[in-house]
Protein backbone atom coordinates (compact mmCIF):
# COMPACT_ATOMS: atom_id res chain seq x y z
CA UNK A 1 0.00 0.00 0.00
CA UNK A 2 2.38 2.90 -1.13
CA UNK A 3 1.46 6.28 -0.81
CA UNK A 4 1.34 7.86 -3.70
CA UNK A 5 -0.84 5.69 -5.05
CA UNK A 6 -4.10 6.02 -2.57
CA UNK A 7 -3.71 9.60 -2.33
CA UNK A 8 -3.74 9.85 1.29
CA UNK A 9 -0.29 9.66 2.95
CA UNK A 10 0.48 7.51 6.05
CA UNK A 11 1.20 8.99 9.22
CA UNK A 12 4.72 8.93 9.58
CA UNK A 13 6.31 9.01 12.66
CA UNK A 14 8.33 12.05 13.65
CA UNK A 15 11.96 11.19 13.34
CA UNK A 16 14.87 11.54 15.65
CA UNK A 17 15.06 15.05 16.45
CA UNK A 18 17.61 16.78 15.36
CA UNK A 19 18.87 19.88 15.06
CA UNK A 20 21.34 19.80 12.74
CA UNK A 21 19.20 18.55 9.68
CA UNK A 22 19.72 20.29 6.34
CA UNK A 23 15.81 22.16 6.33
CA UNK A 24 16.73 23.26 9.79
CA UNK A 25 19.69 24.75 9.14
CA UNK A 26 17.95 26.38 6.50
CA UNK A 27 15.11 27.80 8.12
CA UNK A 28 17.30 28.63 10.98
CA UNK A 29 19.26 30.73 8.83
CA UNK A 30 16.01 32.46 7.48
CA UNK A 31 14.87 33.49 10.83
CA UNK A 32 18.50 34.86 11.70
CA UNK A 33 18.48 36.72 8.80
CA UNK A 34 14.67 38.16 9.89
CA UNK A 35 16.10 39.54 13.29
CA UNK A 36 19.08 40.70 11.71
CA UNK A 37 16.36 42.55 9.61
CA UNK A 38 14.51 43.85 12.51
CA UNK A 39 17.93 44.50 14.22
CA UNK A 40 19.60 46.62 11.54
CA UNK A 41 15.93 48.43 10.35
CA UNK A 42 13.73 48.84 12.43
CA UNK A 43 14.50 51.54 15.43
CA UNK A 44 16.20 50.36 18.78
CA UNK A 45 17.33 53.85 20.25
CA UNK A 46 14.76 53.61 23.10
CA UNK A 47 15.87 50.48 24.12
CA UNK A 48 19.30 51.77 26.71
CA UNK A 49 16.59 54.76 28.13
CA UNK A 50 13.90 52.09 29.15
CA UNK A 51 16.52 49.49 29.99
CA UNK A 52 16.02 49.59 33.82
CA UNK A 53 12.75 50.21 33.69
CA UNK A 54 11.91 47.69 31.60
CA UNK A 55 13.95 45.26 34.05
CA UNK A 56 11.98 46.41 36.66
CA UNK A 57 8.44 45.95 34.98
CA UNK A 58 9.06 41.97 34.05
CA UNK A 59 10.33 42.01 37.97
CA UNK A 60 6.94 43.27 38.42
CA UNK A 61 5.31 40.89 36.36
CA UNK A 62 6.90 38.03 38.04
CA UNK A 63 6.31 38.87 41.85
CA UNK A 64 2.93 39.44 40.69
CA UNK A 65 2.91 35.79 38.84
CA UNK A 66 4.54 34.21 41.81
CA UNK A 67 2.68 35.59 44.61
CA UNK A 68 -0.81 35.18 42.73
CA UNK A 69 0.27 31.54 41.71
CA UNK A 70 1.21 30.60 45.05
CA UNK A 71 -1.97 32.16 47.51
CA UNK A 72 -4.32 31.13 44.49
CA UNK A 73 -3.28 27.37 44.51
CA UNK A 74 -3.47 27.23 48.41
CA UNK A 75 -7.14 28.21 48.05
CA UNK A 76 -7.37 25.97 45.20
CA UNK A 77 -6.84 23.39 47.41
CA UNK A 78 -9.65 23.60 50.03
CA UNK A 79 -12.17 24.32 46.45
CA UNK A 80 -11.37 21.29 45.08
CA UNK A 81 -11.22 18.67 48.01
CA UNK A 82 -14.44 20.14 49.17
CA UNK A 83 -15.94 19.27 45.98
CA UNK A 84 -14.72 15.61 46.46
CA UNK A 85 -15.14 14.60 49.75
CA UNK A 86 -17.25 17.70 51.42
CA UNK A 87 -20.43 18.85 52.67
CA UNK A 88 -23.01 19.14 50.22
CA UNK A 89 -23.37 23.20 50.73
CA UNK A 90 -19.75 23.21 50.89
CA UNK A 91 -19.38 21.65 47.63
CA UNK A 92 -21.83 23.79 45.93
CA UNK A 93 -20.66 26.96 47.21
CA UNK A 94 -17.22 25.61 45.61
CA UNK A 95 -18.68 24.73 42.21
CA UNK A 96 -20.34 27.86 41.97
CA UNK A 97 -17.57 29.76 42.85
CA UNK A 98 -15.61 28.20 40.15
CA UNK A 99 -18.56 28.37 36.98
CA UNK A 100 -18.68 31.89 38.07
CA UNK A 101 -14.93 32.80 37.40
CA UNK A 102 -14.23 30.64 34.88
CA UNK A 103 -17.36 31.27 33.07
CA UNK A 104 -16.11 35.65 33.03
CA UNK A 105 -13.63 37.20 31.28
CA UNK A 106 -10.70 37.89 33.46
CA UNK A 107 -10.98 41.68 32.48
CA UNK A 108 -14.35 42.49 33.16
CA UNK A 109 -13.43 41.08 36.87
CA UNK A 110 -10.54 43.12 37.27
CA UNK A 111 -12.79 45.78 36.32
CA UNK A 112 -15.79 44.92 38.33
CA UNK A 113 -12.99 45.25 41.34
CA UNK A 114 -11.19 48.06 40.39
CA UNK A 115 -14.08 50.31 39.35
CA UNK A 116 -17.00 49.04 40.71
CA UNK A 117 -15.85 47.90 44.47
CA UNK A 118 -13.36 51.10 44.54
CA UNK A 119 -16.44 52.97 43.65
CA UNK A 120 -18.25 51.21 46.75
CA UNK A 121 -15.42 51.60 49.55
CA UNK A 122 -14.93 55.08 48.92
CA UNK A 123 -18.70 55.72 49.90
CA UNK A 124 -17.59 54.46 53.37
CA UNK A 125 -16.45 57.45 55.24
CA UNK A 126 -15.06 54.86 57.89
CA UNK A 127 -13.07 53.43 55.25
CA UNK A 128 -11.81 56.42 53.85
CA UNK A 129 -10.23 57.32 57.38
CA UNK A 130 -8.89 53.79 58.54
CA UNK A 131 -5.40 52.88 58.03
CA UNK A 132 -6.61 50.27 55.26
CA UNK A 133 -7.32 53.55 52.77
CA UNK A 134 -3.70 54.22 51.64
CA UNK A 135 -3.65 50.48 50.37
CA UNK A 136 -7.15 50.44 48.66
CA UNK A 137 -6.58 53.48 47.13
CA UNK A 138 -3.71 51.67 45.07
CA UNK A 139 -4.26 50.04 42.10
CA UNK A 140 -2.12 46.56 42.79
CA UNK A 141 -4.60 45.07 45.56
CA UNK A 142 -7.10 44.91 43.01
CA UNK A 143 -5.10 43.31 40.52
CA UNK A 144 -3.87 41.32 43.01
CA UNK A 145 -7.15 39.90 43.84
CA UNK A 146 -8.74 38.95 41.05
CA UNK A 147 -5.70 37.49 39.23
CA UNK A 148 -5.41 35.36 42.73
CA UNK A 149 -9.43 34.48 42.35
CA UNK A 150 -8.84 33.74 38.75
CA UNK A 151 -6.22 31.16 39.43
CA UNK A 152 -7.83 29.88 42.62
CA UNK A 153 -11.03 28.74 40.51
CA UNK A 154 -9.23 27.51 37.14
CA UNK A 155 -6.62 25.57 39.25
CA UNK A 156 -9.77 24.05 41.88
CA UNK A 157 -11.42 22.71 38.81
CA UNK A 158 -7.61 21.04 38.38
CA UNK A 159 -7.41 19.77 41.66
CA UNK A 160 -10.88 18.66 41.92
CA UNK A 161 -9.81 16.33 38.65
CA UNK A 162 -6.55 15.64 40.56
CA UNK A 163 -8.06 14.20 44.13
CA UNK A 164 -10.68 12.23 42.71
CA UNK A 165 -8.43 10.44 40.26
CA UNK A 166 -6.38 9.00 43.29
CA UNK A 167 -7.24 5.62 43.49
CA UNK A 168 -9.35 4.62 46.50
CA UNK A 169 -7.26 1.58 47.26
CA UNK A 170 -4.53 3.71 48.08
CA UNK A 171 -6.72 5.70 50.39
CA UNK A 172 -7.87 2.38 52.17
CA UNK A 173 -4.44 1.24 52.61
CA UNK A 174 -3.38 4.74 54.33
CA UNK A 175 -6.73 4.34 56.58
CA UNK A 176 -6.28 0.82 57.44
CA UNK A 177 -2.50 1.08 58.34
CA UNK A 178 -3.85 3.28 61.10
CA UNK A 179 -3.36 7.03 59.72
CA UNK A 180 -5.71 9.31 60.79
CA UNK A 181 -8.03 11.31 58.11
CA UNK A 182 -5.53 14.35 58.40
CA UNK A 183 -2.47 12.48 58.00
CA UNK A 184 -3.52 9.72 55.18
CA UNK A 185 -4.25 13.39 53.49
CA UNK A 186 -0.97 14.63 53.93
CA UNK A 187 0.69 11.75 53.40
CA UNK A 188 -0.92 10.03 51.13
CA UNK A 189 -4.09 12.03 49.15
CA UNK A 190 -2.33 15.53 48.59
CA UNK A 191 1.02 14.38 47.31
CA UNK A 192 -0.30 12.31 44.66
CA UNK A 193 -3.01 14.05 43.55
CA UNK A 194 -0.44 17.10 43.49
CA UNK A 195 1.83 14.47 41.32
CA UNK A 196 -1.24 14.20 39.02
CA UNK A 197 -1.95 17.76 38.57
CA UNK A 198 1.33 19.09 38.02
CA UNK A 199 1.60 19.08 34.51
CA UNK A 200 -1.83 20.53 33.92
CA UNK A 201 -0.41 22.89 37.08
CA UNK A 202 2.45 23.73 34.72
CA UNK A 203 0.08 24.96 31.79
CA UNK A 204 -2.10 26.72 33.92
CA UNK A 205 0.64 28.77 35.34
CA UNK A 206 1.55 29.47 32.19
CA UNK A 207 -2.01 30.89 31.29
CA UNK A 208 -1.53 32.45 34.71
CA UNK A 209 1.52 34.23 33.10
CA UNK A 210 0.04 35.44 30.01
CA UNK A 211 -2.86 37.41 32.18
CA UNK A 212 -0.54 39.02 34.20
CA UNK A 213 -0.66 42.31 31.44
CA UNK A 214 -4.25 42.56 32.08
CA UNK A 215 -3.15 44.56 35.31
CA UNK A 216 -1.57 47.22 33.06
CA UNK A 217 -5.35 48.03 32.15
CA UNK A 218 -5.86 49.37 35.62
CA UNK A 219 -2.53 50.98 35.74
CA UNK A 220 -0.54 48.42 37.83
CA UNK A 221 3.08 49.20 36.58
CA UNK A 222 4.34 45.89 35.15
CA UNK A 223 6.77 45.11 31.51
CA UNK A 224 3.09 45.64 29.89
CA UNK A 225 2.60 49.05 30.97
CA UNK A 226 6.21 49.91 30.28
CA UNK A 227 6.01 48.70 26.95
CA UNK A 228 2.66 50.71 27.04
CA UNK A 229 4.40 54.10 28.03
CA UNK A 230 7.21 53.63 25.52
CA UNK A 231 4.74 53.21 22.55
CA UNK A 232 3.57 56.19 24.04
CA UNK A 233 6.52 58.24 24.11
CA UNK A 234 8.75 57.26 20.63
CA UNK A 235 5.50 56.72 18.67
CA UNK A 236 6.28 53.04 17.28
CA UNK A 237 3.63 50.69 16.88
CA UNK A 238 6.32 47.56 16.21
CA UNK A 239 9.35 47.46 17.79
CA UNK A 240 8.07 47.99 21.60
CA UNK A 241 5.11 45.13 21.28
CA UNK A 242 8.18 42.92 19.51
CA UNK A 243 10.17 42.78 22.49
CA UNK A 244 7.30 42.30 24.49
CA UNK A 245 6.69 39.05 22.68
CA UNK A 246 9.70 37.97 23.16
CA UNK A 247 10.30 39.04 26.51
CA UNK A 248 7.11 37.02 26.88
CA UNK A 249 8.28 33.90 25.10
CA UNK A 250 11.64 34.00 27.17
CA UNK A 251 9.88 34.04 30.70
CA UNK A 252 7.31 31.16 29.17
CA UNK A 253 10.19 29.13 28.09
CA UNK A 254 11.95 29.81 31.73
CA UNK A 255 8.44 28.45 33.31
CA UNK A 256 8.33 25.01 31.21
CA UNK A 257 12.14 24.34 31.72
CA UNK A 258 11.13 24.87 35.98
CA UNK A 259 8.00 22.80 35.30
CA UNK A 260 9.73 20.23 33.91
CA UNK A 261 12.73 19.82 36.35
CA UNK A 262 9.74 19.89 39.05
CA UNK A 263 8.23 16.71 37.58
CA UNK A 264 11.24 15.21 37.12
CA UNK A 265 12.53 15.39 40.80
CA UNK A 266 9.18 13.26 41.29
CA UNK A 267 10.14 9.71 40.95
CA UNK A 268 7.48 7.63 38.45
CA UNK A 269 7.34 3.98 38.44
CA UNK A 270 6.96 4.11 34.23
CA UNK A 271 9.57 6.61 33.72
CA UNK B 1 -27.45 49.79 43.64
CA UNK B 2 -31.14 48.51 43.35
CA UNK B 3 -31.81 51.83 42.71
CA UNK B 4 -29.77 51.93 39.49
CA UNK B 5 -31.78 48.90 37.93
CA UNK B 6 -33.30 51.41 35.66
CA UNK B 7 -30.63 52.63 34.03
CA UNK B 8 -30.52 48.90 32.79
CA UNK B 9 -33.52 49.54 30.98
CA UNK B 10 -33.47 48.99 27.16
CA UNK B 11 -34.69 52.34 26.25
CA UNK B 12 -32.60 55.62 25.74
CA UNK B 13 -32.17 56.84 29.27
CA UNK B 14 -31.35 53.21 30.40
CA UNK B 15 -27.94 51.45 28.54
CA UNK B 16 -29.66 48.17 28.18
CA UNK B 17 -29.58 48.30 24.94
CA UNK B 18 -26.31 48.99 23.86
CA UNK B 19 -25.14 46.42 26.24
CA UNK B 20 -27.08 44.17 24.31
CA UNK B 21 -25.15 44.94 21.03
CA UNK B 22 -22.10 45.02 23.48
CA UNK B 23 -23.16 41.29 23.89
CA UNK B 24 -24.18 40.67 19.61
CA UNK B 25 -20.78 42.24 19.16
CA UNK B 26 -18.83 40.06 21.63
CA UNK B 27 -20.76 36.79 20.03
CA UNK B 28 -20.06 37.86 16.34
CA UNK B 29 -16.59 37.92 17.48
CA UNK B 30 -16.09 34.86 19.29
CA UNK B 31 -18.45 32.57 16.04
CA UNK B 32 -16.22 33.99 13.80
CA UNK B 33 -13.23 33.97 15.26
CA UNK B 34 -14.22 30.17 16.42
CA UNK B 35 -14.67 29.32 13.21
CA UNK B 36 -11.70 30.99 11.49
CA UNK B 37 -9.48 29.34 14.34
CA UNK B 38 -11.36 25.57 13.37
CA UNK B 39 -10.31 26.12 9.74
CA UNK B 40 -6.54 26.84 10.44
CA UNK B 41 -7.21 24.10 12.92
CA UNK B 42 -7.87 21.28 10.56
CA UNK B 43 -5.05 22.82 8.20
CA UNK B 44 -2.90 23.01 11.17
CA UNK B 45 -3.32 19.58 12.58
CA UNK B 46 -3.01 17.93 8.72
CA UNK B 47 0.22 19.47 8.00
CA UNK B 48 1.60 18.93 11.42
CA UNK B 49 0.77 14.98 10.77
CA UNK B 50 1.16 14.85 7.00
CA UNK B 51 3.13 17.48 5.71
CA UNK B 52 6.91 17.80 4.58
CA UNK B 53 9.62 18.92 7.64
CA UNK B 54 9.36 22.21 6.57
CA UNK B 55 5.85 22.61 6.78
CA UNK B 56 5.74 20.71 10.25
CA UNK B 57 8.65 23.22 12.05
CA UNK B 58 6.67 26.23 10.50
CA UNK B 59 3.55 24.86 12.23
CA UNK B 60 5.42 24.44 15.16
CA UNK B 61 6.88 27.83 15.61
CA UNK B 62 3.47 28.98 14.76
CA UNK B 63 1.95 27.37 17.76
CA UNK B 64 4.40 27.40 20.10
CA UNK B 65 4.87 31.28 19.76
CA UNK B 66 1.16 31.54 19.58
CA UNK B 67 0.94 29.96 22.85
CA UNK B 68 3.48 31.53 24.81
CA UNK B 69 2.78 35.50 23.92
CA UNK B 70 -0.27 37.16 25.87
CA UNK B 71 -3.67 36.79 23.83
CA UNK B 72 -3.20 40.62 24.91
CA UNK B 73 -0.08 41.29 23.30
CA UNK B 74 -1.19 39.39 20.35
CA UNK B 75 -4.04 41.50 19.83
CA UNK B 76 -2.40 44.63 19.88
CA UNK B 77 0.43 43.48 17.25
CA UNK B 78 -2.09 41.60 15.11
CA UNK B 79 -4.58 43.94 15.14
CA UNK B 80 -2.72 46.91 13.73
CA UNK B 81 0.09 44.82 11.96
CA UNK B 82 -2.85 43.28 10.31
CA UNK B 83 -4.12 45.99 9.08
CA UNK B 84 -1.29 47.87 8.28
CA UNK B 85 -0.47 45.07 5.99
CA UNK B 86 -3.78 44.73 4.27
CA UNK B 87 -3.13 48.56 3.74
CA UNK B 88 0.80 48.39 2.45
CA UNK B 89 -0.40 45.44 0.17
CA UNK B 90 -3.34 47.38 -1.42
CA UNK B 91 -0.86 50.33 -1.63
CA UNK B 92 1.38 47.88 -3.71
CA UNK B 93 -1.34 47.21 -5.65
CA UNK B 94 -2.44 50.85 -6.19
CA UNK B 95 -5.61 50.79 -5.04
CA UNK B 96 -6.62 53.13 -2.26
CA UNK B 97 -6.22 52.40 1.39
CA UNK B 98 -9.51 50.94 3.02
CA UNK B 99 -10.93 51.24 6.54
CA UNK B 100 -10.78 47.61 7.31
CA UNK B 101 -13.60 46.93 10.17
CA UNK B 102 -12.60 46.69 13.76
CA UNK B 103 -15.00 43.35 13.46
CA UNK B 104 -13.02 41.86 10.39
CA UNK B 105 -9.40 42.54 12.06
CA UNK B 106 -10.90 41.13 15.40
CA UNK B 107 -12.12 37.79 13.60
CA UNK B 108 -9.05 37.62 12.03
CA UNK B 109 -6.91 38.26 15.91
CA UNK B 110 -9.30 35.70 17.48
CA UNK B 111 -9.07 33.25 14.37
CA UNK B 112 -5.21 32.78 14.50
CA UNK B 113 -5.11 32.99 18.18
CA UNK B 114 -7.56 29.91 18.12
CA UNK B 115 -6.24 28.29 15.42
CA UNK B 116 -3.24 27.78 17.19
CA UNK B 117 -4.99 26.33 20.09
CA UNK B 118 -7.20 24.40 17.47
CA UNK B 119 -4.27 22.60 15.94
CA UNK B 120 -3.17 21.25 19.05
CA UNK B 121 -6.53 19.23 19.64
CA UNK B 122 -7.18 18.53 16.17
CA UNK B 123 -4.05 16.79 15.99
CA UNK B 124 -4.26 14.90 19.16
CA UNK B 125 -7.81 14.00 18.19
CA UNK B 126 -6.58 12.68 14.41
CA UNK B 127 -4.11 10.20 16.52
CA UNK B 128 -6.32 8.55 18.79
CA UNK B 129 -8.66 7.43 15.78
CA UNK B 130 -7.73 4.02 15.68
CA UNK B 131 -5.26 3.52 12.10
CA UNK B 132 -7.75 0.78 10.82
CA UNK B 133 -10.79 2.69 10.71
CA UNK B 134 -8.79 5.23 7.82
CA UNK B 135 -7.10 2.50 6.14
CA UNK B 136 -10.27 0.82 5.53
CA UNK B 137 -11.43 4.22 3.89
CA UNK B 138 -8.14 4.12 1.93
CA UNK B 139 -9.27 0.27 1.10
CA UNK B 140 -12.87 1.13 -0.03
CA UNK B 141 -11.10 3.63 -2.89
CA UNK B 142 -12.13 6.77 -1.20
CA UNK B 143 -10.07 9.80 -1.91
CA UNK B 144 -8.44 11.92 0.44
CA UNK B 145 -10.82 14.19 0.33
CA UNK B 146 -13.14 12.11 1.07
CA UNK B 147 -11.88 9.86 3.31
CA UNK B 148 -11.75 13.15 5.31
CA UNK B 149 -15.22 13.81 4.99
CA UNK B 150 -16.74 10.70 5.71
CA UNK B 151 -14.30 8.98 7.98
CA UNK B 152 -11.42 11.08 9.45
CA UNK B 153 -13.37 14.29 10.64
CA UNK B 154 -16.55 12.72 12.16
CA UNK B 155 -14.45 9.72 13.74
CA UNK B 156 -12.53 12.61 15.27
CA UNK B 157 -14.92 14.24 16.63
CA UNK B 158 -15.57 12.50 20.01
CA UNK B 159 -11.95 12.83 21.09
CA UNK B 160 -11.63 16.63 19.87
CA UNK B 161 -15.11 17.92 21.54
CA UNK B 162 -14.23 18.24 25.26
CA UNK B 163 -10.78 20.25 23.83
CA UNK B 164 -13.00 22.37 21.55
CA UNK B 165 -15.31 22.70 23.88
CA UNK B 166 -12.87 24.38 26.17
CA UNK B 167 -11.62 26.39 23.04
CA UNK B 168 -15.06 27.99 22.58
CA UNK B 169 -15.78 29.29 25.85
CA UNK B 170 -11.58 30.62 25.47
CA UNK B 171 -12.91 32.56 22.64
CA UNK B 172 -15.93 34.01 24.32
CA UNK B 173 -13.25 35.32 26.96
CA UNK B 174 -10.83 36.71 24.73
CA UNK B 175 -12.80 38.99 22.83
CA UNK B 176 -13.13 41.11 26.07
CA UNK B 177 -9.69 41.83 25.34
CA UNK B 178 -10.22 43.59 21.96
CA UNK B 179 -11.75 46.22 24.55
CA UNK B 180 -8.02 47.15 25.03
CA UNK B 181 -7.94 47.98 21.17
CA UNK B 182 -11.20 50.09 21.19
CA UNK B 183 -13.58 47.64 19.67
CA UNK B 184 -16.89 48.08 21.17
CA UNK B 185 -17.87 45.06 22.23
CA UNK B 186 -19.70 44.17 25.60
CA UNK B 187 -16.74 45.21 28.01
CA UNK B 188 -16.16 47.98 26.36
CA UNK B 189 -19.69 48.91 26.26
CA UNK B 190 -20.05 48.34 30.18
CA UNK B 191 -16.74 50.74 30.54
CA UNK B 192 -18.80 53.28 28.85
CA UNK B 193 -21.97 52.81 30.37
CA UNK B 194 -20.48 52.63 34.21
CA UNK B 195 -18.38 55.82 33.76
CA UNK B 196 -21.36 58.13 32.02
CA UNK B 197 -23.77 56.95 34.76
CA UNK B 198 -21.10 56.22 38.11
CA UNK B 199 -22.79 52.84 38.59
CA UNK B 200 -20.79 50.85 38.38
CA UNK B 201 -21.51 47.85 40.03
CA UNK B 202 -24.92 47.74 38.38
CA UNK B 203 -23.16 47.91 34.55
CA UNK B 204 -20.09 45.21 35.61
CA UNK B 205 -22.21 42.55 37.46
CA UNK B 206 -24.99 42.47 34.86
CA UNK B 207 -21.95 42.32 32.33
CA UNK B 208 -20.80 39.56 33.92
CA UNK B 209 -24.26 38.10 34.43
CA UNK B 210 -24.70 38.13 30.44
CA UNK B 211 -21.14 36.55 29.79
CA UNK B 212 -22.57 34.01 32.46
CA UNK B 213 -25.59 33.17 30.37
CA UNK B 214 -23.17 32.81 27.24
CA UNK B 215 -21.68 30.07 28.99
CA UNK B 216 -23.97 28.33 30.35
CA UNK B 217 -26.09 28.08 27.74
CA UNK B 218 -22.78 27.32 25.57
CA UNK B 219 -22.58 24.49 28.39
CA UNK B 220 -26.10 22.78 27.45
CA UNK B 221 -25.69 22.91 23.78
CA UNK B 222 -21.69 21.47 24.11
CA UNK B 223 -23.75 18.58 25.94
CA UNK B 224 -26.19 18.18 23.83
CA UNK B 225 -23.74 17.73 20.37
CA UNK B 226 -21.24 15.40 22.58
CA UNK B 227 -23.64 12.96 23.04
CA UNK B 228 -24.89 13.40 19.49
CA UNK B 229 -20.98 12.11 18.71
CA UNK B 230 -20.34 9.79 21.21
CA UNK B 231 -23.36 7.95 19.84
CA UNK B 232 -22.21 4.23 19.32
CA UNK B 233 -19.28 5.21 21.58
CA UNK B 234 -19.13 3.15 24.76
CA UNK B 235 -20.39 4.69 27.80
CA UNK B 236 -17.76 4.27 30.42
CA UNK B 237 -15.40 7.13 30.11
Amino acid sequence: MSDGLSGLPLYVPPKPRSLLEPHRLLLMAVFAGIILCAILFMRWDWLPTYGPRLLYGVWQTLVMLFWTASIGFLLAVPIGLVQVTGPRPLAWLARIFCTIIRGTPLLLQLWLLYYGLGSVFAQYPELRSSFLWPTLRQAWPYGFTALMISFAAYEGEVMRGAFAGVPRGELEAARAFGMSRWTAFRRIWLPRALHRALPTLAGETVLQLKSTPLVATITVIDVYAVISKVRQDTYLTYEPLLLLALIYLCLTAVLVVVFRYLESRIPTREA
Amino acid sequence: MSGNLHLLSLTPPGWGGVLLAGLFASLQLAVGGYLLGLVIGIGGAFGKLYGGPILRDLLEVYTTVIRAVPELVLILLLYYAGTDLINQLLALVGSPSVDISGLAAGIFVIGVVQGAYATEVLRGAIRAIPSGQVEAARAYGMSAVLALRRVTLPAMLPYAIPGLANLWMIATKDTALLAVVGFSELTLATRQAAGSTKAYMTFYLAAGVLYLMVTLVSNVIIALIERRARRGMPQTV
